[in-house]
């Protein structure tokens, strides 16, 4: 009952952020209800008792990249009058794509009545072994069956990283940047002497 | 880079030091004056609200020379005179505007007969700006309250004037 | 709680939800207690440290001035600037709020006690946490100022920064425990250290990993060393320069709840949580509650020492501590731990 009352309440949450995520006016309340939509597919996540899943969700969905999402939406300078502007000119294909993607969804559906899909063999999902939780089962899963595609998947994202940072970064050359490890090991007796100078003479520095 | 300054910077030695200091100064005997009640002393100079005196038969001292109106850098005083019924010169307005005011002590130093004085009271606070256009009779209230203060304030200030 | 009012007579569901809410209220009220209390606690030390005397003056010892300031705020007028974003500017304090109270489920208070026993505590801490830096940077976007949004700028990058290495920390913390359940995590510290000392901190491997971690849980929650998000010079008030009254004051109250969690999570972590500090008979006749009460009020002196000695950082400093120090530092010890759990058969 409990179970059936939180699931309705996440999944119709989920929904109505997904709608307003995609008819907010301004972008920022646009991400907000995106994270709302992340936030609930967590609780979602819970109720089928996948908490790692969940957490993960929010830990990198919600934690991380929605708050670079954020980070940029929240800089633009959003001129309303010319986002509705392009409103009429774009409205046809707009149509046409929201038509293509029922139609898809519609055939989908219909197909699946029709039977399950045989190709290659086919891998059952089976349930988490009894006396292990679902982290340690995904852990090693992951960590033996899967592990080149997890490597894989880390090195694609390694590749991204350094070819993200190739392209900004860039050598001015006309900077003379703070070297705290210099400053730090920097002494007195290092910088500073002590002289005696005879009357007239003056120092020789 | 030596050694030395390695290990010390990976242990975070100045910080232990820093904080071995604060610490030492947790339990030091603190500097504050306990505000309300505890006062710090202050100098029989010490410029704080204006006073009208009186002298020790209850006739007022200002003779209205305004001096004091016409030395203030503030211009916070105004005075009007007139003769009174015995002939003798007084004032018939003597307004201090207190927001005005720099407490600079010039219409102290100013006055001839010792009227206008800056008084030690510096806790007079108000509520409403309007109570801070000091007029006679406040001014002379002033001085009828803090008379013996001002008295021994100046008897212990003059042989410096 | 829920057998007893199963045996009160109410259905099974009546009395969980009860008893749930019950518990959220017997955690809840005493972390707002324990956080007015410890803003006086913050401001009597610093004071002290700087040779003043704080807040003397309501109550015995001033220990009511967090509860005057709070009637004081409460009683003042609830301000919002015209160009404002009205309904997320209100939202974004409650959501400072909430989350500062959020974590606290899982806590382990004794052998067991806890609100929720899930699985992934820790890693439900670690989603709870990402989740503080909207309060801040909803705040800084909705007041339609300056000052705000630089503000939020920083702390967002300053939260996202130091999470990171956080995440590293605990991974040694939970390799080390074995479970990501917080009571797991305080049992596997009794006896941890020779034999007799409770604590993940009093071993050669962790020790650094628990410096690195109070350095990182200052910068989390904004405190002193790395207050670049609140600070005057620069931001007037950061995140809170337009709020007023009670918007303001729950900004103040989910800071400090904040704090309050982090030395709970310190104590929780590195300290034992609710075991005496060392594994000798007699201590255990405290209570565990007290324990764990005591440590995390050290944890909050050491927060307030800090505040009182250390200047300032730079952005840059702030930013390259983050992530040229921490960061590599941390995962080396995520190496070094899992080698020499291996090599000692931990694992087995």
């Amino acid at each position: 009952m409990i179970q059936a009352i939180a699931f309705y309440l996440f999944a119709s949450m989920m929904i109505l952020s997904g709608v307003f995520t995609i008819f907010a006016r301004n972008p920022v309340h646009s991400v907000l209800w995106l994270i709302c939509a992340f936030f609930n597919a967590a609780g979602l996540m819970v109720l089928v008792g996948a908490e790692f899943i969940a957490m993960l969700l929010v830990i990198v969905y919600v934690g991380a990249v929605a708050v670079l999402f954020l980070f940029v939406v929240m800089m633009l300078d959003i001129d309303f009058a010319e986002l509705r502007a392009g409103f009429i000119r774009n409205a046809p294909l707009g149509l046409v794509l929201a038509v293509v993607l029922f139609a898809e969804l519609f055939v989908g559906i219909l197909v699946r009545s029709a039977g399950d899909l045989h190709i290659g063999k086919a891998v059952t999902a089976s349930a988490t072994p009894a006396g292990l939780s679902n982290t340690a089962a995904i852990g090693a899963l992951l960590y033996t069956r899967y592990l080149f595609e997890f490597e894989a998947a880390g090195m694609i994202l390694l590749v991204a990283m350094i070819g993200a940072i190739v392209l900004t970064h860039r050598e001015r050359g006309d900077t003379r940047g703070q070297n705290v490890s210099k400053q730090v090991a920097r002494r007195p007796e290092d910088a500073t002497v002590n002289v005696r100078p005879e009357v007239g003479k003056g120092v020789q520095l | 880079m030596t050694v030395a300054h390695i290990i010390k910077s990976f242990t975070l030695w100045e910080f232990i030091k820093a904080h071995w200091l604060t610490l030492k100064y947790f339990f030091k005997p603190k500097a504050t004056i306990n505000y309300p009640y505890e006062k710090s002393p202050i100098s029989p100079r010490f410029r704080g609200e204006h006073v009208l005196r009186r002298y020790a038969n209850g006739e007022e001292r200002c003779i209205a020379c305004k001096l004091c109106e016409a030395v203030c850098p503030a211009q916070a005083i105004t005075i009007e005179s007139e003769p009174r019924d015995d002939g003798s010169r007084r004032t018939t307005r003597y307004d201090i505007d207190m927001t005005k005011c720099i407490f600079c002590g010039f219409c102290q130093e100013a006055c001839p007969v010792d009227a206008v004085v800056e008084g030690p009271n510096f806790e007079y606070a108000t509520e409403t700006r309007e109570e801070l256009l000091y007029d006679k009779a406040k001014l002379l209230a002033n001085g009828d309250k803090w008379e013996r203060a001002i008295a021994a304030n100046l008897e212990a200030d003059a042989p410096y004037r | 709680m829920t057998p007893f009012f199963v045996a009160r007579g109410l259905p099974f569901g009546w009395a969980w939800g009860l008893s749930t809410v019950l518990e959220i209220l017997l955690i809840a009220f005493p972390v707002m207690l324990a956080v007015a209390i410890v803003i006086y606690f913050d401001r009597k030390i610093w004071a002290a440290m700087a040779l003043r005397k704080g807040p003397n003056v309501v109550g015995p010892f001033g220990i009511l001035q967090s509860f005057a300031d709070g009637l004081k705020v409460f009683l003042q007028e609830t301000i919002i600037p015209a160009a404002a974003n009205k309904a997320l500017f209100l939202i974004a304090p409650i959501i400072t709020f909430t989350v500062a109270l959020l974590a606290w489920a899982v806590l382990p208070f004794a052998k067991g006690v806890m609100l929720a026993d899930i699985n992934v505590g820790l890693l439900y801490i670690l989603a709870i946490s990402s989740l503080g830096v909207y309060g801040i940077v909803i705040a800084g976007w909705a007041s339609n100022s300056k000052y705000p949004f630089f503000s939020a700028m920083r702390a967002s990058a300053q939260m996202i920064s130091y999470e990171v290495s956080i995440g590293f920390i605990l991974i040694c913390v939970v390799l080390w425990a074995g479970s990501f359940n917080l009571g797991a995590i305080v049992e596997a510290q009794r006896g941890f250290g020779f034999g007799f000392i409770n604590g993940f901190w009093c071993s050669p491997l962790l020790f650094p990993v628990w410096v690195m971690f109070l350095i990182s849980s200052m910068a989390e929650t904004q405190r002193a060393p790395f207050d670049l998000t609140e600070a005057e010079s620069e931001l007037v008030a950061g995140y809170q320069t337009e709020y007023s009254s009670m918007a303001f004051a729950l900004y103040w109250l989910g800071e400090y709840a904040n704090v309050l969690l982090m030395c709970a999570l310190n104590a929780t972590l590195f300290w034992g949580g609710y075991l005496p500090p060392v594994n000798w008979w007699p201590l255990y006749y405290i209570p565990g509650l007290v324990w764990l009460m005591v440590k995390i009020l050290f944890g909050f002196f050491v927060f307030s020492w800090v505040k009182a000695t250390v200047p300032r950082y730079r952005y840059d400093q702030l930013m390259r501590l983050g992530w040229k120090i921490f960061l590599p530092l941390s995962l080396l010890f995520v190496f070094l731990i899992s080698g020499y759990l291996m090599l000692t058969g931990h694992f087995a």
